[in-house]
Protein backbone atom coordinates (compact mmCIF):
# COMPACT_ATOMS: atom_id res chain seq x y z
CA UNK A 1 0.00 0.00 0.00
CA UNK A 2 1.23 3.70 -0.70
CA UNK A 3 0.10 6.37 0.95
CA UNK A 4 0.40 10.22 0.38
CA UNK A 5 0.04 12.82 2.99
CA UNK A 6 -0.48 16.61 2.69
CA UNK A 7 1.46 16.91 -0.40
CA UNK A 8 2.63 19.98 -1.78
CA UNK A 9 4.37 21.06 -4.84
CA UNK A 10 5.21 24.26 -6.38
CA UNK A 11 7.19 25.41 -9.99
CA UNK A 12 8.83 28.59 -9.66
CA UNK A 13 6.22 29.61 -7.15
CA UNK A 14 3.15 28.17 -8.89
CA UNK A 15 1.20 25.65 -6.38
CA UNK A 16 0.97 22.51 -9.02
CA UNK A 17 -0.02 20.22 -6.16
CA UNK A 18 -2.24 21.74 -2.94
CA UNK A 19 -2.11 19.45 0.00
CA UNK A 20 -3.53 16.03 -1.75
CA UNK A 21 -4.10 12.96 0.75
CA UNK A 22 -4.88 9.47 -1.22
CA UNK A 23 -4.50 5.81 -0.10
CA UNK A 24 -3.21 3.30 -2.72
CA UNK A 25 -4.52 -0.19 -2.46
CA UNK A 26 -2.45 -3.39 -3.83
CA UNK A 27 -4.28 -5.74 -5.85
CA UNK A 28 -6.43 -3.23 -7.55
CA UNK A 29 -5.68 -0.58 -10.40
CA UNK A 30 -5.85 2.42 -8.90
CA UNK A 31 -6.31 5.55 -10.93
CA UNK A 32 -5.11 9.12 -10.95
CA UNK A 33 -7.60 11.27 -13.55
CA UNK A 34 -7.70 14.75 -14.40
CA UNK A 35 -7.06 17.11 -17.26
CA UNK A 36 -4.11 18.03 -18.72
CA UNK A 37 -2.27 20.48 -15.76
CA UNK A 38 -4.36 19.31 -13.49
CA UNK A 39 -1.39 17.68 -11.17
CA UNK A 40 -1.43 14.14 -11.77
CA UNK A 41 1.30 13.56 -13.80
CA UNK A 42 3.67 15.70 -10.54
CA UNK A 43 1.99 13.53 -8.46
CA UNK A 44 3.21 10.14 -10.07
CA UNK A 45 6.83 11.99 -10.41
CA UNK A 46 6.52 12.57 -7.01
CA UNK A 47 5.51 9.05 -5.95
CA UNK A 48 8.88 7.84 -7.88
CA UNK A 49 11.59 10.73 -6.78
CA UNK A 50 11.83 12.25 -9.75
CA UNK A 51 10.55 15.27 -8.33
CA UNK A 52 11.19 16.38 -4.37
CA UNK A 53 7.85 17.18 -2.61
CA UNK A 54 7.43 20.83 -0.69
CA UNK A 55 5.85 19.43 2.06
CA UNK A 56 3.91 15.94 2.90
CA UNK A 57 4.52 12.42 3.23
CA UNK A 58 4.81 9.64 0.52
CA UNK A 59 4.31 6.50 2.33
CA UNK A 60 5.25 2.86 1.46
CA UNK A 61 4.22 0.67 3.48
CA UNK A 62 5.25 2.74 6.94
CA UNK A 63 8.52 4.46 4.99
CA UNK A 64 8.74 7.65 4.14
CA UNK A 65 9.89 8.07 0.67
CA UNK A 66 10.07 12.05 1.04
CA UNK A 67 12.48 11.69 3.77
CA UNK A 68 15.07 9.24 2.64
CA UNK A 69 18.46 10.14 1.13
CA UNK A 70 19.05 8.90 -2.65
CA UNK A 71 20.67 5.59 -1.49
CA UNK A 72 17.56 4.84 0.80
CA UNK A 73 15.36 5.97 -1.84
CA UNK A 74 16.95 3.23 -4.23
CA UNK A 75 16.69 0.42 -2.44
CA UNK A 76 12.67 1.50 -2.25
CA UNK A 77 13.37 1.96 -6.16
CA UNK A 78 14.19 -1.68 -6.68
CA UNK A 79 11.13 -2.51 -5.98
CA UNK A 80 9.52 -0.44 -8.24
CA UNK A 81 8.36 -0.76 -11.79
CA UNK A 82 7.21 1.77 -14.17
CA UNK A 83 5.76 2.21 -17.44
CA UNK A 84 6.41 5.69 -19.22
CA UNK A 85 4.61 7.55 -21.25
CA UNK A 86 6.54 7.51 -24.04
CA UNK A 87 7.49 3.96 -22.66
CA UNK A 88 11.40 5.08 -22.64
CA UNK A 89 12.61 1.77 -23.91
CA UNK A 90 16.59 1.83 -24.37
CA UNK A 91 16.66 2.19 -28.13
CA UNK A 92 19.97 0.64 -28.46
CA UNK A 93 18.89 -2.33 -27.20
CA UNK A 94 16.68 -5.22 -28.69
CA UNK A 95 13.39 -6.43 -26.73
CA UNK A 96 14.96 -8.92 -25.12
CA UNK A 97 17.93 -6.73 -24.12
CA UNK A 98 15.43 -3.71 -23.06
CA UNK A 99 13.57 -6.75 -20.53
CA UNK A 100 16.86 -8.39 -19.56
CA UNK A 101 18.44 -5.01 -18.44
CA UNK A 102 16.99 -4.69 -14.89
CA UNK A 103 18.01 -8.20 -14.44
CA UNK A 104 21.44 -7.92 -15.64
CA UNK A 105 21.91 -4.65 -13.05
CA UNK A 106 20.34 -6.15 -9.59
CA UNK A 107 20.66 -10.15 -9.58
CA UNK A 108 23.23 -12.46 -9.88
CA UNK A 109 20.95 -15.21 -12.69
CA UNK A 110 23.54 -16.27 -15.01
CA UNK A 111 22.48 -15.49 -18.78
CA UNK A 112 20.37 -18.96 -19.12
CA UNK A 113 18.49 -18.12 -16.09
CA UNK A 114 18.05 -14.13 -17.49
CA UNK A 115 16.43 -15.27 -20.43
CA UNK A 116 14.36 -17.67 -19.28
CA UNK A 117 12.47 -14.49 -16.86
CA UNK A 118 12.34 -12.75 -19.42
CA UNK A 119 10.88 -15.21 -21.47
CA UNK A 120 8.56 -15.73 -19.64
CA UNK A 121 7.83 -11.81 -18.98
CA UNK A 122 7.17 -11.35 -22.36
CA UNK A 123 4.88 -14.51 -22.17
CA UNK A 124 2.94 -12.52 -19.73
CA UNK A 125 2.64 -9.66 -22.12
CA UNK A 126 2.15 -11.76 -24.58
CA UNK A 127 4.57 -10.37 -26.76
CA UNK A 128 6.44 -13.51 -27.73
CA UNK A 129 8.62 -14.11 -30.59
CA UNK A 130 9.66 -10.10 -30.51
CA UNK A 131 12.83 -10.79 -28.97
CA UNK A 132 15.05 -9.80 -31.32
CA UNK A 133 13.62 -6.54 -32.53
CA UNK A 134 14.60 -2.85 -31.83
CA UNK A 135 12.15 -0.47 -30.04
CA UNK A 136 12.24 0.83 -33.87
CA UNK A 137 10.64 -1.94 -34.99
CA UNK A 138 7.92 -2.94 -33.21
CA UNK A 139 4.28 -1.28 -33.03
CA UNK A 140 3.05 1.31 -30.53
CA UNK A 141 1.34 -1.11 -28.57
CA UNK A 142 3.83 -3.60 -28.88
CA UNK A 143 6.26 -1.16 -27.19
CA UNK A 144 3.90 -0.66 -24.45
CA UNK A 145 3.91 -4.36 -24.09
CA UNK A 146 7.66 -4.02 -24.12
CA UNK A 147 7.46 -1.25 -20.95
CA UNK A 148 5.13 -3.38 -18.91
CA UNK A 149 7.56 -6.65 -18.85
CA UNK A 150 10.25 -4.80 -18.34
CA UNK A 151 8.76 -2.85 -15.36
CA UNK A 152 7.71 -6.21 -13.59
CA UNK A 153 10.55 -8.54 -14.93
CA UNK A 154 12.33 -8.17 -11.42
CA UNK A 155 9.09 -8.89 -9.38
CA UNK A 156 8.00 -5.83 -7.84
CA UNK A 157 5.94 -4.10 -5.18
CA UNK A 158 4.36 -1.21 -6.76
CA UNK A 159 4.25 -0.15 -10.74
CA UNK A 160 3.02 2.71 -11.73
CA UNK A 161 1.72 3.75 -15.31
CA UNK A 162 1.74 7.33 -17.05
CA UNK A 163 -0.43 7.96 -19.53
CA UNK A 164 -0.67 3.96 -20.65
CA UNK A 165 -2.80 4.66 -23.39
CA UNK A 166 -1.35 7.52 -25.12
CA UNK A 167 -0.71 7.30 -28.52
CA UNK A 168 -2.68 3.71 -29.06
CA UNK A 169 -6.08 2.91 -31.15
CA UNK A 170 -8.77 2.03 -29.12
CA UNK A 171 -9.02 -1.53 -29.24
CA UNK A 172 -5.27 -1.59 -28.16
CA UNK A 173 -5.58 0.78 -25.40
CA UNK A 174 -8.89 -1.54 -23.84
CA UNK A 175 -5.81 -4.53 -24.37
CA UNK A 176 -3.29 -2.68 -22.65
CA UNK A 177 -6.07 -1.49 -19.42
CA UNK A 178 -6.79 -5.20 -18.89
CA UNK A 179 -3.17 -6.34 -18.90
CA UNK A 180 -2.30 -3.71 -16.43
CA UNK A 181 -5.45 -5.00 -14.46
CA UNK A 182 -4.44 -8.53 -14.68
CA UNK A 183 -1.15 -8.48 -13.72
CA UNK A 184 -1.99 -6.12 -11.08
CA UNK A 185 -4.41 -8.96 -9.25
CA UNK A 186 -1.92 -11.78 -10.70
CA UNK A 187 1.21 -10.48 -9.08
CA UNK A 188 -0.73 -8.96 -6.30
CA UNK A 189 1.27 -5.43 -6.23
CA UNK A 190 -0.16 -1.81 -5.68
CA UNK A 191 -0.53 0.18 -9.00
CA UNK A 192 -1.11 4.09 -9.62
CA UNK A 193 -2.01 4.23 -13.45
CA UNK A 194 -2.31 8.45 -14.51
CA UNK A 195 -5.19 8.69 -17.08
CA UNK A 196 -7.48 10.79 -18.68
CA UNK A 197 -8.95 8.28 -20.74
CA UNK A 198 -12.85 8.10 -19.51
CA UNK A 199 -12.82 4.21 -20.77
CA UNK A 200 -9.98 3.42 -18.71
CA UNK A 201 -11.61 4.57 -15.94
CA UNK A 202 -15.23 2.94 -16.58
CA UNK A 203 -13.13 -0.89 -17.50
CA UNK A 204 -10.63 -0.66 -13.99
CA UNK A 205 -11.07 1.60 -11.90
CA UNK A 206 -11.79 0.36 -8.62
CA UNK A 207 -10.20 3.18 -6.85
CA UNK A 208 -10.32 6.49 -8.66
CA UNK A 209 -9.09 10.09 -7.37
CA UNK A 210 -10.05 13.18 -9.47
CA UNK A 211 -7.10 15.76 -9.62
CA UNK A 212 -8.88 19.01 -10.16
CA UNK A 213 -6.22 22.11 -10.11
CA UNK A 214 -3.88 20.40 -7.91
CA UNK A 215 -6.21 19.43 -5.19
CA UNK A 216 -8.18 15.90 -4.91
CA UNK A 217 -11.66 16.95 -5.76
CA UNK A 218 -13.12 13.68 -5.43
CA UNK A 219 -12.39 10.12 -4.60
CA UNK A 220 -14.35 6.98 -5.51
CA UNK A 221 -14.85 3.32 -7.75
CA UNK A 222 -16.04 2.92 -11.57
CA UNK A 223 -19.49 1.90 -9.89
CA UNK A 224 -19.63 5.11 -8.33
CA UNK A 225 -18.64 8.02 -10.69
CA UNK A 226 -21.68 8.37 -12.39
CA UNK A 227 -23.73 9.16 -9.30
CA UNK A 228 -21.15 11.33 -8.14
CA UNK A 229 -20.90 13.56 -11.33
CA UNK A 230 -24.40 15.02 -10.58
CA UNK A 231 -23.24 16.84 -7.77
CA UNK A 232 -19.71 17.36 -8.60
CA UNK A 233 -19.74 20.16 -11.61
CA UNK A 234 -15.85 19.98 -12.01
CA UNK A 235 -16.05 15.90 -12.41
CA UNK A 236 -18.88 16.63 -14.53
CA UNK A 237 -17.10 18.65 -17.07
CA UNK A 238 -14.11 16.13 -17.30
CA UNK A 239 -16.22 13.02 -17.74
CA UNK A 240 -18.99 14.82 -20.51
CA UNK A 241 -15.63 16.47 -22.28
CA UNK A 242 -14.37 12.98 -22.60
CA UNK A 243 -16.86 11.55 -24.82
CA UNK B 1 21.35 30.78 -15.53
CA UNK B 2 24.67 33.07 -14.60
CA UNK B 3 28.00 31.40 -14.36
CA UNK B 4 28.30 30.22 -10.79
CA UNK B 5 24.82 28.31 -10.90
CA UNK B 6 26.27 26.36 -13.61
CA UNK B 7 29.19 25.62 -12.41
CA UNK B 8 27.75 24.83 -9.06
CA UNK B 9 25.17 22.40 -10.50
CA UNK B 10 28.34 20.88 -12.88
CA UNK B 11 30.40 20.03 -9.56
CA UNK B 12 27.63 18.42 -8.43
CA UNK B 13 26.79 16.80 -11.52
CA UNK B 14 30.57 15.19 -11.35
CA UNK B 15 29.53 14.35 -7.29
CA UNK B 16 27.09 12.16 -8.65
CA UNK B 17 29.05 10.70 -11.72
CA UNK B 18 32.21 9.99 -9.59
CA UNK B 19 30.73 6.92 -7.99
CA UNK B 20 31.79 3.28 -7.97
CA UNK B 21 29.81 1.42 -10.81
CA UNK B 22 27.20 -0.67 -9.56
CA UNK B 23 27.57 -3.51 -11.53
CA UNK B 24 31.46 -3.72 -12.85
CA UNK B 25 30.43 -6.30 -15.31
CA UNK B 26 27.88 -4.38 -17.04
CA UNK B 27 29.98 -1.19 -16.66
CA UNK B 28 33.06 -3.20 -18.27
CA UNK B 29 30.90 -3.79 -21.53
CA UNK B 30 29.55 -0.17 -21.72
CA UNK B 31 33.00 1.10 -21.36
CA UNK B 32 34.95 -0.76 -24.36
CA UNK B 33 32.17 0.00 -26.61
CA UNK B 34 32.51 3.73 -25.62
CA UNK B 35 36.66 3.48 -25.94
CA UNK B 36 35.52 2.09 -29.78
CA UNK B 37 33.15 5.10 -30.17
CA UNK B 38 35.18 7.43 -29.08
CA UNK B 39 38.62 6.02 -29.86
CA UNK B 40 38.62 4.01 -32.99
CA UNK B 41 35.73 6.44 -34.93
CA UNK B 42 37.85 8.79 -34.24
CA UNK B 43 40.84 7.82 -35.66
CA UNK B 44 41.07 8.48 -39.27
CA UNK B 45 39.95 12.14 -38.66
CA UNK B 46 42.47 12.32 -36.42
CA UNK B 47 45.16 11.03 -38.73
CA UNK B 48 44.11 13.50 -41.53
CA UNK B 49 44.26 16.29 -39.42
CA UNK B 50 47.71 15.18 -37.65
CA UNK B 51 49.44 14.47 -41.29
CA UNK B 52 47.87 17.62 -42.90
CA UNK B 53 48.64 19.65 -40.05
CA UNK B 54 52.67 18.77 -39.95
CA UNK B 55 53.42 18.99 -43.62
CA UNK B 56 52.01 22.53 -43.87
CA UNK B 57 53.70 23.99 -40.65
CA UNK B 58 56.57 22.57 -42.11
CA UNK B 59 56.66 23.82 -45.39
CA UNK B 60 55.25 27.80 -43.73
CA UNK B 61 57.93 27.30 -41.32
CA UNK B 62 60.35 26.73 -43.39
CA UNK B 63 59.40 29.19 -45.83
CA UNK B 64 59.37 31.87 -42.97
CA UNK B 65 62.76 30.92 -41.85
CA UNK B 66 64.62 29.67 -44.07
CA UNK B 67 63.76 31.11 -47.71
CA UNK B 68 65.32 33.80 -48.64
CA UNK B 69 63.92 36.97 -48.85
CA UNK B 70 64.55 41.12 -50.19
CA UNK B 71 65.01 41.89 -46.53
CA UNK B 72 67.32 38.62 -45.86
CA UNK B 73 68.87 37.68 -49.16
CA UNK B 74 70.71 35.40 -47.35
CA UNK B 75 70.14 32.22 -45.56
CA UNK B 76 70.52 33.25 -41.74
CA UNK B 77 68.83 30.62 -39.94
CA UNK B 78 70.37 26.40 -40.37
CA UNK B 79 67.81 24.40 -41.66
CA UNK B 80 67.68 22.27 -38.99
CA UNK B 81 66.01 25.15 -36.79
CA UNK B 82 62.98 24.16 -39.23
CA UNK B 83 62.34 20.50 -37.47
CA UNK B 84 63.31 21.91 -34.24
CA UNK B 85 60.39 24.27 -34.09
CA UNK B 86 57.66 21.85 -36.14
CA UNK B 87 58.89 19.07 -33.31
CA UNK B 88 58.24 21.39 -30.46
CA UNK B 89 55.37 22.67 -31.59
CA UNK B 90 53.94 19.45 -32.42
CA UNK B 91 54.32 17.80 -28.78
CA UNK B 92 53.50 21.12 -27.18
CA UNK B 93 50.99 22.54 -28.93
CA UNK B 94 49.45 20.87 -32.50
CA UNK B 95 48.68 17.28 -30.87
CA UNK B 96 47.04 17.93 -27.68
CA UNK B 97 45.56 21.38 -28.49
CA UNK B 98 44.60 21.27 -32.19
CA UNK B 99 43.10 17.59 -32.04
CA UNK B 100 41.09 17.56 -28.48
CA UNK B 101 39.63 21.00 -30.71
CA UNK B 102 38.94 18.62 -33.38
CA UNK B 103 37.33 15.62 -30.98
CA UNK B 104 35.29 18.56 -29.03
CA UNK B 105 33.37 18.84 -32.48
CA UNK B 106 33.44 15.27 -33.10
CA UNK B 107 33.17 13.62 -29.66
CA UNK B 108 31.53 15.97 -27.37
CA UNK B 109 28.97 16.98 -30.04
CA UNK B 110 28.24 13.35 -29.85
CA UNK B 111 27.93 12.43 -26.31
CA UNK B 112 26.04 15.58 -25.75
CA UNK B 113 23.40 14.74 -28.13
CA UNK B 114 23.23 11.06 -27.28
CA UNK B 115 22.66 11.47 -23.07
CA UNK B 116 20.76 14.61 -24.62
CA UNK B 117 18.28 12.23 -26.73
CA UNK B 118 18.17 9.60 -23.86
CA UNK B 119 17.04 12.84 -21.59
CA UNK B 120 14.18 13.98 -23.62
CA UNK B 121 12.92 10.36 -24.31
CA UNK B 122 12.59 10.01 -20.59
CA UNK B 123 15.27 7.00 -20.29
CA UNK B 124 17.60 8.22 -18.17
CA UNK B 125 14.26 8.96 -15.61
CA UNK B 126 13.81 5.54 -16.27
CA UNK B 127 17.15 4.45 -14.93
CA UNK B 128 16.54 6.69 -12.50
CA UNK B 129 13.19 4.66 -11.45
CA UNK B 130 14.82 1.15 -11.44
CA UNK B 131 17.38 2.20 -8.83
CA UNK B 132 20.39 3.10 -10.86
CA UNK B 133 22.39 6.43 -10.31
CA UNK B 134 21.61 7.18 -14.04
CA UNK B 135 24.46 10.03 -13.73
CA UNK B 136 27.36 7.89 -13.10
CA UNK B 137 25.87 5.34 -15.07
CA UNK B 138 25.27 7.33 -18.68
CA UNK B 139 28.79 9.86 -18.08
CA UNK B 140 30.95 7.74 -16.11
CA UNK B 141 31.76 5.16 -19.12
CA UNK B 142 32.66 8.13 -21.25
CA UNK B 143 34.81 9.73 -18.90
CA UNK B 144 37.18 6.66 -18.47
CA UNK B 145 36.59 5.71 -21.76
CA UNK B 146 37.68 9.29 -22.96
CA UNK B 147 41.09 9.45 -20.57
CA UNK B 148 42.09 6.10 -21.39
CA UNK B 149 41.63 6.95 -25.50
CA UNK B 150 42.20 10.49 -26.27
CA UNK B 151 45.67 10.63 -24.70
CA UNK B 152 46.13 7.51 -27.05
CA UNK B 153 44.96 9.33 -29.98
CA UNK B 154 47.23 12.74 -29.18
CA UNK B 155 50.35 10.44 -29.01
CA UNK B 156 49.42 8.71 -32.44
CA UNK B 157 48.67 12.41 -33.57
CA UNK B 158 52.17 13.63 -32.30
CA UNK B 159 54.07 10.93 -34.39
CA UNK B 160 51.85 11.56 -37.56
CA UNK B 161 52.13 15.87 -37.03
CA UNK B 162 56.13 14.55 -37.58
CA UNK B 163 55.68 12.33 -40.43
CA UNK B 164 53.67 14.80 -42.12
CA UNK B 165 56.31 17.09 -41.65
CA UNK B 166 58.80 14.26 -43.36
CA UNK B 167 56.27 13.68 -46.08
CA UNK B 168 56.56 17.29 -46.70
CA UNK B 169 60.26 17.55 -47.31
CA UNK B 170 59.84 15.25 -50.05
CA UNK B 171 57.94 18.37 -51.95
CA UNK B 172 60.21 20.87 -51.25
CA UNK B 173 63.96 21.67 -52.14
CA UNK B 174 64.60 24.29 -48.99
CA UNK B 175 64.41 21.05 -46.93
CA UNK B 176 65.55 17.79 -46.59
CA UNK B 177 64.42 14.94 -43.87
CA UNK B 178 67.31 15.25 -42.14
CA UNK B 179 67.34 18.57 -41.53
CA UNK B 180 63.96 17.89 -40.22
CA UNK B 181 65.08 14.84 -38.06
CA UNK B 182 68.17 16.40 -36.83
CA UNK B 183 66.58 19.67 -35.50
CA UNK B 184 63.78 17.40 -34.03
CA UNK B 185 66.33 15.46 -32.09
CA UNK B 186 68.95 18.38 -31.03
CA UNK B 187 65.68 20.29 -29.31
CA UNK B 188 64.06 17.34 -28.02
CA UNK B 189 63.10 17.09 -24.08
CA UNK B 190 61.09 15.05 -21.93
CA UNK B 191 59.91 17.93 -19.89
CA UNK B 192 57.74 18.51 -23.18
CA UNK B 193 56.23 14.77 -23.36
CA UNK B 194 54.96 15.14 -19.84
CA UNK B 195 53.43 18.65 -20.36
CA UNK B 196 52.02 17.28 -23.94
CA UNK B 197 50.07 14.07 -21.85
CA UNK B 198 49.41 16.56 -18.96
CA UNK B 199 47.51 18.48 -21.19
CA UNK B 200 45.90 14.91 -22.92
CA UNK B 201 44.47 13.99 -19.76
CA UNK B 202 43.08 17.50 -18.63
CA UNK B 203 41.24 18.15 -22.55
CA UNK B 204 40.17 14.04 -22.10
CA UNK B 205 38.25 15.29 -19.05
CA UNK B 206 37.11 18.64 -20.40
CA UNK B 207 35.52 16.97 -23.39
CA UNK B 208 34.06 14.04 -21.78
CA UNK B 209 32.86 15.74 -19.01
CA UNK B 210 31.22 18.97 -20.00
CA UNK B 211 29.09 16.74 -23.10
CA UNK B 212 27.97 14.96 -20.69
CA UNK B 213 26.92 17.17 -18.30
CA UNK B 214 25.24 19.66 -21.09
CA UNK B 215 23.54 16.25 -22.52
CA UNK B 216 21.93 15.66 -19.24
CA UNK B 217 20.51 18.77 -18.40
CA UNK B 218 18.93 19.14 -21.51
CA UNK B 219 15.01 19.62 -21.44
CA UNK B 220 12.37 19.53 -23.70
CA UNK B 221 13.13 18.10 -27.29
CA UNK B 222 14.86 17.91 -30.70
CA UNK B 223 15.83 21.53 -30.89
CA UNK B 224 17.40 21.46 -27.37
CA UNK B 225 19.23 18.50 -27.97
CA UNK B 226 20.59 20.15 -30.98
CA UNK B 227 21.07 23.59 -28.71
CA UNK B 228 23.12 21.29 -25.88
CA UNK B 229 25.56 19.34 -28.85
CA UNK B 230 26.48 23.33 -30.22
CA UNK B 231 26.73 24.77 -26.56
CA UNK B 232 28.85 21.25 -25.64
CA UNK B 233 31.17 22.31 -28.03
CA UNK B 234 31.81 26.16 -27.42
CA UNK B 235 32.39 25.78 -23.94
CA UNK B 236 34.76 22.68 -24.72
CA UNK B 237 36.95 24.79 -26.43
CA UNK B 238 36.76 28.14 -24.50
CA UNK B 239 38.00 25.79 -21.30
CA UNK B 240 41.18 23.85 -24.30
CA UNK B 241 42.06 26.98 -24.52
CA UNK B 242 41.70 28.49 -20.84
CA UNK B 243 43.47 25.25 -20.01
CA UNK B 244 46.03 24.91 -22.69
CA UNK B 245 47.21 28.79 -21.30
CA UNK B 246 47.60 28.24 -17.74
CA UNK B 247 49.49 24.83 -18.45
CA UNK B 248 51.74 26.37 -20.67
CA UNK B 249 51.96 29.43 -17.76
CA UNK B 250 52.48 26.81 -15.49
CA UNK B 251 55.30 24.66 -17.03
CA UNK B 252 56.64 26.84 -19.35
CA UNK B 253 56.15 30.80 -18.37
CA UNK B 254 59.08 32.84 -17.64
Amino acid sequence: MIQIENLWKAFNGKEVLKGIDAVFKPSIPNLVIGASGSGKSVILKNLVGLVEPDQGKILYGDEDFADMDYNEKQHIRRQIGMLFQNNALFDSLTVEQNVEFPLKMFTKLNPSERLDRVNQCLKMVDLENSNKKFPSEISGGMKKRVGIARAIVLEIKYLFCDEPNSGLDPLTSRVIDDLIAQLTVDLNITTVINSHDMKTVKDIGENIIFIYKGEKWWQGSKDEIESARKNNPELDSFISASF
Amino acid sequence: MNFFTDFGRFVLFMKQTLHRPQKWGVFGSILVREMYNIGIQSLLVVVLIAVFTGAVTTIQTANQLITPSDLFPTQLIPKFVVGAVVSTSSILELAPTVTCLVLAGKVGANIASEIGNKKISEQIDAYEVMGINSASFVALPKIIAGIIVIPSLIIVANFLLIYGGVLATKFTSALTMDDLIEGARMVFHPEYVKIMLIKAFIFAFIITSLSSYQGYYTEYGALEVGEAGTKAVTRICIFILFFDLIIAQIFLGL
